[in-house]
């Protein structure tokens, strides 16, 4: 069952259809209304007749299937979760933010160093998408993959040390803030160029079919989830592998962390049409947008997306529409974005609302959620403490890992690196 | 693009099916004096290897139905299937990815570009996502991926279609860069590169793909690997040695036959590898010979000549007799008149001359030139 039908979103005029996040930023359309260069200016007018009370973009859920509606419609009577996996789930997220607040103190102090980018506020999506995974999915990252990690079971310990520059990080100190890598948790990587990762997580799920259909490992069932921000949903890979996801049905997910802004480019001064969840229509495969301030939404949305490629029905684009509570990384100024609306989605926090709905429903108590966060505390203070002593990678660690193979000289007849034959260097050269 | 790639396809296409015959005899018959077109040596080490190994595939433009945009793959989707013969849409970036992400996963794919200058589109994908995890990973995801496709000057298409990469993928720590001249070359290197945990560049040359060469019963064996990282003394010599790759070596030998007629020795390297470059056999070969000439048809700044002589220079100096010459491609964007383009690229002669003035037999440069 899809999410959404390719038909029923299709949109012959985009223009028409975007209108009501356009109007946030009516300034920044102002010069193309007398622009001919779009040709017809009556489809633009209809920015005119807007409502004006619509100051910032729509936080609901636009377009999402008939069966979360349903279960939605339903949720009165009928929990979206049980009391544990409430529990699970606002642990993550607050793991994820008192990790990234912790980051940021460490920053400050020196103890780590370049590029930092921290998830502040998007852990909704991080959290309810992660937390459905098994450990065999495989989830590909951004340079923000610090929570991502974390979500997917990387140890906070681990993932400090990476940052400390330490031999015990979970790249011994080789990968750093933005690439993140697990083998055991088949974290394939933070990236840090824009839509790097789209493809690798593309090869990935490639991977899992190849392994089901050619090698015949008939229960391989495993699904990739990349994650990607708005900037990269203009870049040509997004598109090149939307179309051979859905081209070859492949187990993928790909979830836009939709925050708005692209280190100073705002979306909208991006993007053409900025509702990037119809893009998935458009190579045919179901695209929702849900609200990535509330973790159950994006559960919900996630749990079909999932479901659906791990039934081998091919892949779901997600937009999460979130924000980033601090600037692009810890290095930004974040000068651009307006306090206004800064202050809106602080207002709008997943871990408080998260909070707000287990307690309105009587499924935790104040309490039990304390505990979750002091014993989140302790992870934090433990992992820094970890990090800290932990030793710097050795001199002997800085030529090593740059093959598979030690040496970089290939296999022999024999099965063994060649490099490990102390013939190899010897003699003529004649083979 | 396309309609010339089309029309070379005519002509590789043409000229396979005179080889065809000679193959499918070969290799029903056993006897000796064989030869094998470089296309051929291709073809069947990629046959054998997706047959030794299922989790082998291959993908790229044109690859599958088309078979292939030169006719490397030819065959091998009827035998494979289109699971393990992927045709792509033409997008490098994707499907390069797609790729190396699939060899995070224990798979080992051969992505085909289509010609090598085509790789631009994805070379982000060859170093930043293939050649640098295994790194980043402290060696938890490594990524066994062959990247293989024609490279260097073909004739007459211009300067985008006619670049050799040798010395840009050769600069990358993580990479493996392998650069057959003969069938023997083509055989056992395609098949230590799918077999390689790692990583590899594999540049073919497009015009050496109909060529034909002598190849030994050994050599047609399914078992038969080259080993990365080792050179081959093409033609033993003592007066001069010629280092080259892939086309060139082919030239070096010529130009050492005429050297031979008029009195000097000159001894051929096949590099073989361009990375791990196998630096103890070059120096050797200086060391007996105390004279060098290199020959490729790239661009001559930091080309794959200038490392060869700085490592001379480095490990060999006092065993020099005179100064080290490059015979490179011209400095220049490929010009697409065949005047213009035959001066653009080595030729016999040029390094003919190169060896004479090393050897004190001729004019000096600008004199010749």
């Amino acid at each position: 069952m899809s999410l959404t039908t390719s038909t029923k979103f299709a949109q012959p005029l985009p223009l028409n259809t975007t209108s009501s996040r356009s109007k946030e930023h009516k300034l920044l359309f102002e010069p193309f209304r007398t622009n001919t260069f779009l040709g017809s200016t009556h489809k633009l007018r209809c920015f005119n007749s807007l409502s004006k009370s619509n100051l910032h973009r729509r936080s609901a859920i636009v377009a999402v299937s008939d069966v979360v509606k349903e279960k939605k419609s339903k949720s009165s009577t009928n929990l979206l979760i049980t009391k544990e996996e409430g529990l699970e789930l606002y642990e993550d997220m607050v793991l994820g933010r008192a990790f990234e607040d912790m980051c940021a103190q460490m920053y400050y102090r020196g103890k780590m160093f370049g590029f930092v980018h921290l998830y502040n506020g998007q852990e909704a999506v991080s959290t309810g998408f992660i937390k459905l995974l098994k450990q065999e999915d495989s989830v590909a990252s951004t340079y923000r993959d610090h929570v991502h990690s974390l979500s997917k079971g990387v140890s906070a310990r681990a993932v400090m040390s990476e940052l400390f520059g330490k031999a015990t990080g979970c790249c011994r100190g080789q990968g750093g803030s933005m690439h993140m890598f697990s083998k055991e948790h088949n974290v394939l990587g933070g990236f840090a160029f824009i839509g790097e990762g789209i493809p690798v997580a593309t090869g990935a799920a490639f991977s899992s079919k190849y392994r089901r259909e050619v090698l015949k490992e008939a229960d391989c069932d495993h699904v990739t989830v990349a994650f990607f921000g708005d900037g990269t949903c203009n870049n040509g890979q997004f598109f090149e592998c939307l179309n051979m996801a859905a081209l070859w049905k492949l187990p993928i997910v790909f979830v836009v962390e939709n925050n708005l802004w692209a280190i100073g480019m705002s979306h909208v001064r991006a993007t053409s049409d900025p509702e990037i969840w119809k893009k998935g229509p458009a190579f045919g495969m179901p695209g929702v947008h849900v609200d990535g301030m509330d973790v159950l939404k994006v559960r919900e949305v996630a749990k079909e997306a999932i479901g659906r490629a791990r039934r081998g029905e091919g892949p779901t684009l997600v937009e999460c529409e979130t924000y980033r509570f601090r600037g692009h990384s810890l290095a930004d100024p974040d000068e651009l974005r307006d306090p206004a609306e800064k202050a809106h989605y602080a207002a709008r926090d997943p871990i408080t609302a998260l909070k707000r709905y287990m307690i309105d429903n009587n499924l935790v108590t104040e309490q039990e959620l304390k505990t979750i966060e002091k014993k989140i505390d302790e992870v934090v203070e433990d992992a820094v403490e970890f990090a800290d002593e932990s030793p710097h990678p050795p001199r002997s660690q800085l030529l090593e890992n740059v093959f598979a193979d030690p040496k970089g000289f290939g296999i022999g007849p024999d099965g063994r690196y060649r490099c490990e034959d102390p013939k190899f260097t010897q003699g003529t050269a004649h083979v | 693009m396309l309609g010339i790639i089309r029309q070379k396809v005519g002509a590789g296409g043409a000229s396979l099916l005179r080889t065809r015959s000679a193959v499918s005899a070969l290799r029903s018959y056993s006897s000796a004096g064989k030869e094998m077109t470089v296309r051929d040596a291709l073809n069947s080490a990629l046959d054998e290897e997706m047959s030794a190994d299922p989790k082998v595939f291959l993908m790229g433009e044109e690859v599958g139905e088309y078979q292939g945009a030169y006719k490397i793959s030819k065959g091998l989707l009827e035998k494979y299937g289109p699971e393990r013969v992927l045709d792509t849409p033409i997008t490098e970036a994707g499907f390069t990815g797609i790729g190396v992400g699939a060899a995070y996963h224990g798979l080992r794919p051969v992505v085909e570009f289509m010609t090598f200058n085509f790789s631009m589109q994805a070379i982000d994908h060859i170093i930043n996502s293939a050649a640098k995890s295994n790194y980043m990973s402290a060696g938890q995801i490594s990524v066994p991926i062959v990247f293989r496709g024609p490279n260097g000057a073909a004739a007459g298409v211009g300067a985008q279609h006619s670049h050799c990469y040798a010395s840009w993928y050769a600069s990358c720590p993580g990479l493996k860069v392998l650069t057959p001249y003969s069938s023997e070359d083509a055989r056992g290197l395609l098949k230590a590169a799918i077999r390689d945990p790692d990583p590899v560049v594999f540049l073919e040359n497009e015009l050496l793909y109909g060529e034909s060469f002598p190849i030994s019963a050994e050599v047609l064996d399914s078992s038969f690997c080259l080993p990365i990282g080792k050179a081959k003394i093409e033609r033993e010599g003592k007066d001069v040695t010629i280092t080259a790759f892939s086309k060139m070596v082919g030239y070096a030998l010529k130009a050492a036959e005429i050297l031979a007629k008029e009195g000097i020795s000159a001894e051929v390297i096949n590099l073989r590898t361009i990375r791990p470059l196998d630096r103890s056999t070059i120096n050797a070969s200086v060391r007996k010979t105390n004279r060098l000439i290199t020959v490729e048809e790239g661009f001559p700044q930091h080309g794959v000549g200038a490392e060869i002589c700085t490592s001379v220079v480095e490990e060999s100096f006092g065993y020099l007799d005179a100064p080290v010459e490059r015979i490179t491609g011209a400095d220049v964007p490929m010009p697409y008149a065949a005047n213009l383009e035959r001066l653009a690229v080595p030729q016999v002669e040029d390094i003919v001359r190169a060896a004479k003035r090393a050897c004190y037999r001729s004019v000096p440069l600008a004199a010749a030139a």
